[in-house]
């Protein structure tokens, strides 16, 4: 497909803002200057001011001389940047490649894009009005090249659409200013009586660059489109994305609904014919009063079924906030994975929890509780109890070593112990009864002591010796007294878990 | 003329049974969950999953008994795969512990949730999912409304599901097919052996559609349930220490 560019020139770019802000300021005669070699120069100026003949590169001197009511505000560096970053993001709904073209421009690369709007002529119609409506005054220009579009948008007088191939006949009449060179390059070739492209592009390559330099070369060749030039967007476009834009701004669940079916149906079947599974999306949706808001989603496993996917976004679509409406909808996807052999499933007579059955149902959970609340347990070669099992937040992670079973644990485990008050007779011996939450119980039988360490190399403090034992009504508990046996200490006893 | 009406309407029940759903044990089918006589209770003799069992504890040592139960049972309904989600509010079961009573804790995933209230809901979604063999759900409350939307999605899918209620205050009506009650039991040892013996469960089946409620005592021994049917006479407790 041959590509095709659009230049968009904004002509008054920072007054314009200032208009937009301060409404009372339309139609006035103001500048932005701001200090150089020790007097004030004119940075830009308003289409009134324009019309006086101030333009910018004047002393602010000269201009109060022509205008002595002449309102003047404070440039700020890079403040142009900053707007320009804001105006490509806002014509993303346009073209996914959009870059900016400092000092006052933007640049789209529209090669497929203009059939949605209804044409190159419609496309240029809507893009221009848009934005005239924002409060912008812009110029666009589209041609096969970067450079041919970048000369017709300043430069050209009409025909601001160049027809495909055509764009060295349109550059023939065109100044040598439409060629992005450098100021110094623009006066030798004005002196040398070259006022028109047309003049020199007939020159071989090698006498262009001999009587001027290599940069002028490359300019005019690429805007004849024979040197390559590479827009470098803004926004990397992610490689699965799909964009839907409604006719009608839209309001209500069903038709965001509707929406984002449509957007899965797309990516889901691209994504299955390249065998690739989706992880994580974002829904973008773009606002009429140009708010932006996203949903996201996480799986945990790739996916590329349509309809679990819909049903985790729809667990989240009580976020969205249509306001007065959306018009746009993105779906990307922030990280894809190829799709595991799904048919080893079918020979298990139940599939096990990393089957995909279970992965999307612990995906709705997670959807609707956080990830963070799903885990599993691994064995962890520690002793001490509360560090024997490892949580594990994988489903599909199988076990490296085994779980013990030679030592009796509790079914249920305190965390923290809690204190009781037991009695035991002699240093080593067991508990003979303890009072835990105002009940006492009479222990019957017993088993023990078990003496698990301290890891020292993870955390200090004392031993602990376990004991299980039994009360009169056949209650079995994990107690453990802490530390060693003291005469002249008070002995600490804690209960730490209900055996079943 | 007697016998001949005794096994007409003999007939009858298990028509009425196989309508309502409880079909007579296949050969081959899942193996019995090894819990002798007690399985007399339930219709046809088979204990039923693909159903709701609802178990009762009043106090952390009866919720802990409870989870050795159910974790007892799990050891049957996990050997032919699928996964086992544990959803609960506050959880104190100790996974390694599970590995006593024949199962591996890593098969089982553990879903804590935040706010009470979803406990019921990530359940139902639970027991909707057709790979999953068991789900357990720890609540507090089980309304008569509640427990008819998790026996509905249990119809459908025929996953298992045991709603161990903890701090049980009073007990209503559920749709339920089963309401246990378990309460630990003096263990059993030898006489003038030292030690605690193998846990032993009053396994109480308060209600059982379509069975004969009753009580049983039963000791998980060797990977198995034991039902204790014999009592010997009480012996002289020689007491440890």
């Amino acid at each position: 497909m041959p590509k095709r560019f659009v230049s968009i020139w904004f002509r008054h770019l920072l007054t314009d803002r200032l208009t937009i802000r301060r409404q009372e300021l339309k139609g006035k005669a103001f500048v932005f200057a701001e200090p150089q070699r020790g007097r004030k120069v004119i940075t830009a100026a308003t289409a009134t001011a324009e019309k006086y003949g101030i333009l910018p590169g004047m002393t602010l001197a000269d201009a109060k001389v022509i205008a002595p009511d002449l309102q003047v505000f404070d440039a700020t560096p890079g403040r142009n940047e900053k707007l320009l970053k804001g105006l490509a993001e806002w014509c993303l709904r346009y073209t996914p490649l959009v870059a900016v073209d400092l000092p006052d421009g933007l640049l789209l690369d529209v090669t497929g894009c203009t059939h949605l709007k209804g044409g190159e002529r419609a496309f240029l119609k809507d893009l221009v009005e848009r934005l005239a409506t924002l409060g912008y005054d812009v110029r666009p220009g589209m041609a096969d090249t970067i450079g041919c579009a970048w000369g017709v948008a300043r430069s050209a007088k009409k025909g601001l659409i160049v027809a495909p191939g055509k764009h060295r006949d349109t550059l023939i009449p065109l100044p040598p200013s439409a060629l992005r060179l450098p100021l110094d390059l623009l006066m030798k070739l004005h002196n040398l009586g070259l006022y028109t492209v047309g003049s020199f592009i007939h020159m071989p390559k090698a006498v262009i660059r001999r009587r001027f330099n290599k940069d002028m070369v490359l300019r005019l060749y690429q805007a004849l489109g024979q040197e390559e030039e590479f827009l470098i967007p803004m926004q990397e476009p992610m490689p699965y994305s799909e964009r839907l834009a409604c006719l009608e701004p839209v309001r209500t669940r069903t038709a965001i609904e509707m929406a984002l079916t449509t957007l899965l149906e797309t990516l889901c079947k691209r994504l299955y014919q390249e065998g690739k599974g989706l992880r994580n999306a974002v829904l973008t949706y773009y606002r009429i009063d140009g708010k932006i808001g996203t949903v996201s989603i996480g799986t945990n496993h790739p996916t590329h079924r349509c309809n679990h996917l819909f049903k985790l976004f729809s667990l989240k679509l009580d976020t969205v906030a249509p306001g007065l409406g959306i018009e746009l909808f993105v779906l990307e996807t922030l990280a894809t994975e190829p799709v595991t052999d799904m048919q080893a499933d079918l020979w298990a007579a139940k599939p096990g929890p990393d089957s995909e059955e279970v992965a999307e149902l612990l995906d709705r959970v997670a959807g609707r509780i956080g990830v963070e609340g799903i885990q599993r347990f691994l064995p962890a070669e520690h002793f001490w109890p509360e560090r024997s099992a490892e949580p594990t937040g994988n489903i599909a992670k199988k076990p490296v070593n085994e779980w013990r079973t030679d030592k009796p644990r509790p079914i249920q485990l305190l965390e923290p112990p809690e204190t009781i008050e037991a009695m035991a007779l002699t240093p080593d011996y067991p508990p003979k009864q303890f009072n835990y939450k105002g009940t006492r119980h009479v222990i019957v039988h017993t088993d023990g002591p078990e003496r698990i360490e301290r890891e020292w190399w993870l955390d200090q403090g004392e031993h602990r010796d376990y004991y299980t034992v039994e009360d009169e009504d056949g209650r079995r508990y994990w107690v453990f007294r802490s530390g060693h046996y003291d005469p002249d200490k008070p002995q600490h006893w804690y209960l730490h878990g209900f055996f079943a | 003329m007697e016998a001949e009406k005794e096994t007409i309407i003999a007939r009858l029940r298990q028509d009425i049974l196989a309508w309502e759903g409880f079909k007579p044990p296949q050969p081959g089918a899942a193996g019995s969950f090894g819990l002798g006589l007690l399985e007399s209770a339930f219709p046809n003799g088979v204990f039923p999953t693909g159903a709701i069992h609802e178990f009762i504890s009043e106090c952390p040592e009866e919720s802990s008994a409870c989870s050795g139960v159910i974790s007892g049972l799990l050891k049957n309904l996990l050997a032919q795969g699928g996964a086992c989600l544990w959803v609960s509010y506050t959880r104190r079961i100790y996974p390694p512990a599970l590995k006593l009573f024949g199962i591996d804790p890593d098969r089982i995933v553990f879903v804590d949730v935040p706010r009470q209230q979803d406990v019921l809901w990530v359940a139902e979604e639970a027991l909707k999912c057709d790979g999953v063999a068991a789900v357990i759900c720890e609540t507090a409350s089980l309304t008569f409304m509640e427990s008819r939307r998790l026996q509905l999605a249990v119809e459908q899918s025929h996953v298992t599901g045991f709603i161990l209620r903890k701090n049980a205050k009073k007990i209503t009506a559920t749709a339920c097919i089963a309401r246990w009650k378990v309460t630990p039991v003096l263990s059993r040892l030898r006489t003038g052996m030292p030690g605690v013996g193998y846990p032993r469960w009053q396994i109480e089946l308060l209600k059982v559609r379509n069975g004969t409620p009753g009580s049983w005592t039963v000791e998980w021994r060797h990977h198995q349930f034991r039902p204790v049917t014999r009592e010997k006479q009480p012996e002289k407790l020689r007491r440890y220490a």
